[in-house]
């Protein structure tokens, strides 16, 4: 595995390979301030992170999702350092973040999602210019990994273009490159494909696929696109309400969540709602049914069954989005679940 | 009645929508406290050396310096209104949108910065007029009268204002750099409106031709309505009379800048 | 200490080669900033048109403290002047793409949008001061010389921990710019004048509290042989490099503090 870390360090004598990020019951409590009434003020203590544990090797691609304001955002800032733990311990490659801040910028890349980490006013090679610089990258190796990413990514022609002026498509590539110049050991990304059209998310997810099987960089990404779980991470985790509710595979997920898919089928005309176990119907439009069945199970037998015994026009299959999985499945999850902390904050 | 209904309407959307500013209308009026510390001390050392210059007596030259930071932000004398919007559509584009409207874009903005000066002359206003008459001894008049005979300066010298800076905003239709044309005339406002020295103070000829131009009745005039150092009558008259000129010329240059827009497809 | 530096450097030079890309507009903004700042000479050569001494001191002293304060305060504005824009940063959370990399934050906001077009502000202040030097009928010592130097440098100092300080009040309050700007932009109006013109709290206050009395008017009233309003020693003329080093320790306190308290509660 090529590519030297930039800032020389011996970094695998700092941390067993395992434990390439390690928390152990990291929390963070947040003191909101909310009006009640006119000129009262409330104070409430908001446990936006409960004690999360987990440790992700070098090399893993890792989901990490939930709800919006489960904590995801939260814990992402803990690990590169924009926010210090209230508790518990928190390691990234042997570094604590909240007292080695640049150090551990040194080594980690950031994708913010709704924010870019490139200079807005200026052309976009001039920010890459100072990363240059900035992060100490030598010469050969920054031009191989411009030249590189630039190319992947299809920006050559928009290397001179001020950042203002690009598209979100555009400008996610660019925070993309941006966050791999100085070959950094880990790669957080925050919504990486949101808004980007069907064929930048695939150059995207390509891009980053390679990225971790050539150079091993570990990849912890949030979404809340099914998609990108499914073709990257072999690992999700699952946080909701600042708890950690589930951490393994994805197939596990849907299984845990016995999340459903949909069958969306168009008949001749209107019929009675089909009779088609496992699946059952959950709603009629007209000649439309929209049968609902465990996403464990395949479509075929299903979609033969009803071929043979409706006047059948057209059919289509759909996946639950992964808000509606995650949804099931901490509602399953949560009679076997401590109560409930008291609010979340992402 | 309709077209009246909606310039009010547009008016009170001014007002509204500056009235949102509470921190910053509050940090400002901070400002133009300390400011107006700094100017009233200065001021005072210089009617010490020269008793009545510029036909002041002390406390009416105190007196001057607050009310000028209270009504610098009324009379926009820094910018601060419509313009840098009016620019921006003008920039883009979105200008053409409007000027094809039934409404005449020179009274829409005229409605909406009536409204905002409003806003200005009682959330900026008060305040430093206030602090200043409870630190220094002011000539503040008794009579109510003079004081209704302010304000309505005041109205008229916020049309004066608006007038510039509408023919300096649509000047951005034929120059690429609208900014630089407006802080030329910010430095024009500050220097010829009495900011930096009340205008019956400034010497010689300088003085004779910065008192006949335009924006000596933003500032100097109201105020010297105020003081009782100018009449009523003949100083509207003067606001008015620049008033109709630029806004005539508002109107020309309007004419120009639509037929200009027409042509070239916005 | 030479981390942040070096960032500094890096960025301000890539912003310094982006305004120089344009530049016949960088031409025109700075003409514009010298005209701007140098109104505030132009009210008081107005002013001297009219009265022969303003609080006991003639035009060329006038100028002197004028030319002080403006160089020093230019200076400081240059260097530090994007440091308002903190407030901003932290409201819309831009701030923590700036937490995520390898450089110190103060050097990174410091760096921030630097405006070469401040010059015009500077050479403004330079240029009375070049005039009110000119114009003093003064025995200049090598003291006196090195006293103004010093005062420029400690002047300039004593504004930058004021910016620092301010910014790290808007991690607190984020929309206080304004009246941060009210201490330093009024701070440096006030000091234009000579301090018999002010009450004796507001010096007071000026001296001891928020110490910029140390950017010109002590210094200054030393060179120029006039006595201070306030019963001081002597000596305390030179203690403007003093003075600049404890505010400057002072503001990097607030400013970790600040900083301390952000990572802590987030945006």
């Amino acid at each position: 595995m090529e590519g030297g870390y930039v800032d020389g360090g011996v970094v695998d004598g700092d941390c067993p390979d395992g434990d390439f990020i390690r928390l152990e019951g990291v929390e963070k409590v947040f003191e909101v301030r909310t009006r009640t009434g006119l000129l009262r003020r409330e104070r409430r203590r908001v446990r936006a992170v409960d004690s999360i544990s987990f440790t992700v090797a070098r090399g893993e691609m890792v989901g990490y999702i939930g709800p919006n304001g489960a904590g995801k955002s939260t814990t992402i800032k803990m690990l590169t350092g924009i926010l210090t733990p209230s508790g518990g311990r928190l390691r990234v490659a042997g570094i604590d973040p909240s007292r080695e801040r640049t150090r551990l910028a040194q080594r980690i890349g950031v994708v913010f999602g709704q924010r870019t980490t490139l200079w807005w006013d200026l052309p976009l090679i001039d920010s890459y210019r100072l990363m240059h610089r900035m992060y100490r990258i030598p010469d050969r190796r920054y031009r191989e990994n411009l030249d590189r990413c630039v190319e992947l990514l299809e920006l050559e022609s928009l290397l001179d273009v001020p950042v203002r002026q690009l598209s979100l498509g555009q400008r996610m590539r660019g925070d993309i490159v941006a966050a791999l110049l100085h070959d950094p050991q880990v790669l957080y990304l925050d919504e990486p494909t949101i808004g980007l059209d069907v064929v930048s998310k695939a150059r995207v997810r390509d891009f980053l696929r390679e990225l971790n099987a050539e150079r091993g960089t570990t990849v912890l990404l949030t979404t809340h696109d099914l998609q990108d779980i499914e073709q990257l991470c072999s690992r999700v985790m699952v946080i909701d309400r600042g708890r950690l509710m589930y951490d393994g595979p994805l197939a596990g997920l849907h299984e845990v969540g016995d999340s459903e898919r949909t069958l969306v089928v168009d008949l001749e005309r209107e019929m009675p709602p089909i009779e088609a176990p496992p699946a059952r119907v959950v709603r009629v439009e007209g000649p439309r049914q929209w049968l609902a069945f465990p996403a464990s199970e395949s479509a075929a037998p299903l979609v033969a069954h009803i071929a043979a015994t409706c006047p059948l026009v057209d059919l289509s299959v759909r996946e639950p989005d992964i808000e509606a999985v995650i949804a099931r499945m901490l509602h399953r999850l949560e009679g076997a679940a401590d109560p409930a902390p008291e609010g979340a904050v992402s | 009645m309709g077209t009246g209904r909606l310039y009010a309407a547009v008016a009170a959307s001014g007002f509204r929508r500056y009235a949102t500013y509470r921190t910053a209308t509050a940090a400002g009026v901070f400002t133009n406290s300390v400011f107006g510390l700094i100017l009233a001390y200065t001021y005072l050392a210089v009617w010490n050396e020269r008793p009545h210059l510029g036909g002041y007596d002390q406390s009416q030259a105190l007196t001057f310096v607050w009310v000028s930071q209270g009504l610098l932000m009324t009379v926009a004398v820094f910018g601060g209104g419509f313009e840098e919007e009016l620019i921006e559509r003008i920039r883009t584009g979105d200008v053409a949108v409007d000027l094809y409207r039934p409404v005449d874009l020179q009274g829409w903005w005229l409605a909406s910065d009536l409204g905002r000066a409003l806003f200005h002359l009682l959330g900026r206003g008060v305040v430093p007029l206030v602090f200043g008459a409870l630190l220094f001894p002011l000539a503040l008049p008794a009579s109510p009268l003079t004081w209704v005979a302010f304000v309505l300066a005041v109205g008229l010298g916020v049309v004066v204002s608006f007038a510039i800076r509408f023919v300096v905003a649509l000047s951005a239709f034929w120059l690429l750099d609208g900014a630089g044309v407006a802080q030329l005339a910010g430095l024009t406002a500050v220097f010829c409106s009495g900011m930096l020295l009340p205008l019956n103070v400034f010497p010689g000829t300088l003085g004779e031709v910065v008192r006949l131009l335009p924006w000596s009745a933003l500032l100097q005039a109201p105020v010297d309505v105020l003081l009782g150092a100018a009449d009523p009558l003949p100083t509207y008259g003067f606001q008015i009379a620049w008033a109709v000129v630029l806004l005539g010329v508002g109107r020309l240059v309007q004419s120009a800048a639509t037929r200009r827009v027409v042509v070239q497809g916005g | 200490m030479y981390e942040g530096l070096r960032a500094y450097g890096l960025i301000t030079a890539m912003w310094i080669r982006s305004t120089m890309a344009y530049r016949a507009s960088f031409v025109m903004t700075t003409l514009g900033n010298f005209a701007a700042t140098g109104l505030d000479f132009v009210a008081i050569m107005l002013m001297f048109s009219r009265i022969d001494s303003l609080g006991g001191y003639r035009l060329p002293e006038v100028a002197f403290l004028y030319g002080l304060s403006a160089t020093a305060f230019g200076f400081a504005d240059l260097v530090l002047g994007s440091m308002d824009r903190l407030g901003r940063r932290v409201r819309d959370g831009t701030l923590d793409t700036l937490l995520v990399r390898p450089a110190p934050v103060l050097a990174q906001v410091a760096a921030d949008r630097f405006g070469l077009r401040r010059l015009g502000r500077i050479v403004q202040g330079v240029l009375v001061l070049g005039y009110a030097v000119a114009s003093l009928d003064l025995a200049w010592t090598p003291s006196k010389v090195l006293m103004v130097l010093l005062a420029l440098l400690s002047g300039a100092a004593i504004f930058c921990a004021v910016f620092v300080a301010g910014a790290a009040f808007q991690f607190v309050a984020q929309d206080a710019s304004e009246v941060q700007n009210s201490f330093t932009y009024g701070g440096q109006t006030l000091l234009q004048y000579p301090p018999t013109v002010f009450a004796k709290e507001l010096v007071r206050g000026v001296t001891f509290v928020l110490p910029l009395a140390f950017v010109n008017w002590l210094p200054a009233l030393y060179v120029l042989g006039r006595p201070y309003p306030l019963d001081l020693p002597a000596w305390l003329a030179f203690a403007p490099p003093l003075v600049a080093a404890a505010c400057c320790a002072l503001a990097m306190l607030a400013w970790r503090a600040g900083l301390r308290s952000y990572r802590s509660t987030g945006s």
